[in-house]
């Protein structure tokens, strides 16, 4: 066999390796995921709102416009929780006293995977992408901004914490945190998602922030101020 | 001045009219998914964010408190938020992600909370 035939047939072997590879993750991510992951985009028929308070889990099939991948690998390995009360609060709420806490026994706990698969699996949602449009339009321009000057827009002029937390205890908890979403969220998609979360998702409970695009960027540089080191 | 007294009749008609006909169990649905984190799954004011907050929600069951706003300015509050309404920028405006016909059953349905049940 000449060494350009061999070359050949182990590259092909390679490629079908891979293809088998990307297809196992690929159906392994249907099966481990998509019982409460979205990983397609909702169709003509949506049953609505109460798409909302059935969810389980964060949709991903826009997962590569909104995750760092290097973040995605490490929290497969290591999952925490990023949304204190889950993903639908008022299922995860008791009230026996006239205040609503969240039953902490009622949150599920996210499964964690080995080094290899995390890879797999971040690898692979990193193709899940539904709004490519969106992150080309998002107004994040890079910067700094004061640390004081965000803190009291994040909260006092804007609000945001009401529902976020930007320092852990400190904030709502029905939505993310954020203190950490500079480590795990691209910064396109964060000004793009500030911007304009319905056009992300339909039923999102994060509300439409009628900003300009400044505005916007100077809650996205906060994210940055208080998220530590990223590029 | 019958008139006058005459054609108000008719708009507190027409107002009262309009909320009965939206759909409170619409409403009710729409008030658990987006309104029930800071107002509390019984619309008390006392969510889950509330203890966080600088302001506290409003308490939806107060008749009293409720029975001093319009239906006006409860559609506005959600539409547009609290700063609206010259209340607090806590209330977000919720009018990119309900349609008019939403905060129509949501404003049905805090009637029925208010003052019903």
């Amino acid at each position: 066999m000449s060494l350009y035939r061999a070359l050949l047939v182990y590259g092909c072997l390679a490629c079908t390796a891979n293809l088998s590879m990307a297809e196992n993750i690929a159906d392994y991510a249907v099966q481990q995921c998509g019982s409460c992951h979205a990983l397609q985009p909702p169709g003509t028929h949506s049953p609505g709102i109460i798409e909302r308070k059935q969810r389980l889990a964060p949709p991903l099939y826009y997962a590569g416009n909104k995750f760092r991948e290097a973040w995605l690998v490490e929290w497969l390995q290591k999952p925490e929780r990023i949304r204190p009360a889950g993903e639908f609060p008022a299922s995860h709420v008791t009230s026996k006293t006239g205040e609503d806490v969240i039953d902490a026994a009622s949150l599920p706990v996210h499964p964690a995977v080995d080094a290899g698969t995390a890879t797999a699996l971040a690898a692979y949602l990193m193709t899940r992408k539904a709004s490519d449009e969106l992150v080309a339009n998002s107004p994040y321009q890079d910067g700094t901004i004061a640390l004081r000057m965000g803190q009291m827009n994040f909260g006092k002029f804007k609000g945001c914490d009401g529902c976020h937390q930007d320092a852990p205890g400190y904030g709502g908890v029905s939505g993310p945190v954020l203190y950490n979403a500079w480590q795990r969220l691209t910064p396109a998609f964060i000004a793009s998602f500030i911007k304009d979360p319905v056009a992300w998702d339909p039923h999102t409970l994060m509300p439409h922030t009628e900003m300009n695009d400044d505005a916007v960027n100077k809650l996205a540089l906060y994210l940055k101020a208080i998220g530590g080191e990223q590029p | 001045m019958k008139a006058i007294t005459w054609v108000m009749a008719c708009l507190a008609l027409q107002a009262s009219l309009a909320v009965a006909g939206g759909n409170e169990e619409h409403g009710k649905l729409l008030y658990e998914v987006y309104c029930t984190q800071c107002h509390g799954i019984h619309g008390n004011g006392k969510g889950i964010n509330a203890a966080s907050m600088a302001v506290a929600p409003r308490d939806h069951t107060d008749s009293a408190e409720m029975s001093a706003r319009t239906d006006e300015d409860l559609f506005k509050a959600i539409q547009h938020g609290g700063k609206a309404v010259n209340k607090s920028v806590l209330m977000p405006a919720w009018g990119d992600n309900l349609s008019d016909s939403d905060i129509h059953d949501l404003v049905t349905y805090l009637r029925a909370l208010c003052c019903q049940y």
